[in-house]
């Protein structure tokens, strides 16, 4: 890859990593990562991405923005209240780098779509809000091979792990059912620390970068706990199970399943 | 020592840093182990640090030299990818 003198400037503190270099900025820039959720998790997420070069970023969600996103989704701002969060998002991003095109993809992922939606993507993220889309995103990526990068935030505490389908756990192998609609309530219900979602995001987009570019160790079969209010990161063993419905060896999870029934918020 | 013929010379006189070791390192990632690249460059703290980075990097520096008032010009073979 030619740099240009500013792309020079722009990734120099990235080419000058022996873990990086030039080739290793070539790999970011020839990247397409897939963002699910332009909130809490997904703004930071991408805002990081595009700082990096990551060379295509596909943004997931079909909300607007909201006055009450604020305190935690830095992508958006008080001028695109009401605007399409993927639109908001977007703009943010390419005013931070013009080398990313940003796709804007305004649709809820559903089992109909989601394999159509990252099917143009090496990685996904998974920044959504939810049991049903977390599952869906999931099963979606065992069953295409696609890297995920999971991550998930409440109150003052948050997750993150990496699943490379066919090397390690899935999500399934984890907790192989959602939770039963209202038990675990949502960051609507409980409240979230608004920087929460940075911490969390900058964890999945730092797993992103060392997907792309095959440096260091990936949070595979393994997650890591984060608790802001008492400062304490905790690693997790997870073990493949052999018996995971999706990604075991029988599967009996063959096909995406939309979970709607009962869960607030999907209508 | 004997006469040592560059296999890629890179002039990044005028350049400060970042760019020169930036410019240093896209040249050596583009070389063969074992060929060696010359820098002319005419940045005195470069002189000191391209150097320093390239070793810690695990390439060997064969030569810096002062070769004017303004100008130095580097050895560097490449020892690893």
């Amino acid at each position: 890859m030619e740099f240009t003198d500013e792309q020079l400037l722009r990734y120099s503190r990235h080419i000058i990593l022996p873990e990086v270099g030039g080739k290793g900025q070539a790999k970011i820039a020839s990247a397409k990562v897939a963002i699910v959720g332009a909130g809490g998790l997904g703004c930071p997420v991408g805002y990081y991405l595009t700082a990096a070069g990551v060379g295509t970023i596909g943004l997931i969600d079909n909300d607007t923005v909201e006055m009450s996103n604020l305190q935690r989704q830095i992508a958006h701002n008080v001028h695109t209240i009401g605007m399409p969060k993927v639109e908001s998002a977007a703009r943010t991003f390419e005013a931070l780098n013009p080398d990313v095109t940003v796709v804007q993809i305004r649709k809820r992922i559903s089992k109909d779509n989601i394999l159509d939606l990252i099917k143009d993507y090496d990685i996904v993220v998974d920044g959504s809000d939810n049991f049903p889309t977390r599952y869906l995103v999931n099963d979606a990526c065992v069953l295409a091979r696609k890297p995920l990068v999971s991550g998930a935030i409440l109150r003052f505490e948050g997750q993150v792990t990496t699943i490379v389908p066919g090397e390690g756990h899935c999500y399934r192998c984890l907790f192989e059912d959602p939770p039963p609609p209202g038990l675990v309530p949502s960051c609507q219900e409980a409240g979230v620390l608004g920087v929460l979602p940075g911490v969390i995001g900058g964890l999945q987009a730092t797993e992103v970068l060392k997907l792309i570019l095959g440096k260091g160790d990936l949070l595979k079969g393994e997650l890591l706990i984060y608790n802001a209010l008492k400062t304490t990161f905790r690693k997790v063993k997870v073990p493949k199970n052999p018996n995971c419905p999706v990604c075991g060896e029988n599967p009996t999870i063959t096909e995406l399943i939309d979970y709607t029934e009962g869960y607030c918020g999907l209508h | 020592m004997e006469a040592v013929v560059p296999d890629k010379s890179i002039n990044i006189k005028g350049l400060v840093c970042p760019y020169t070791f930036v410019k240093a390192k896209l040249a050596i990632e583009s070389m063969e182990v074992g060929q060696v690249l010359e820098i002319l460059l005419d940045y005195e703290e470069a002189s000191r640090s391209i150097p320093k980075s390239m070793e810690d990097h695990g390439q060997k520096v064969l030569k810096t030299e002062k070769v004017n008032d303004t100008d130095w010009i580097l050895l560097i073979r490449k020892e690893r990818d």
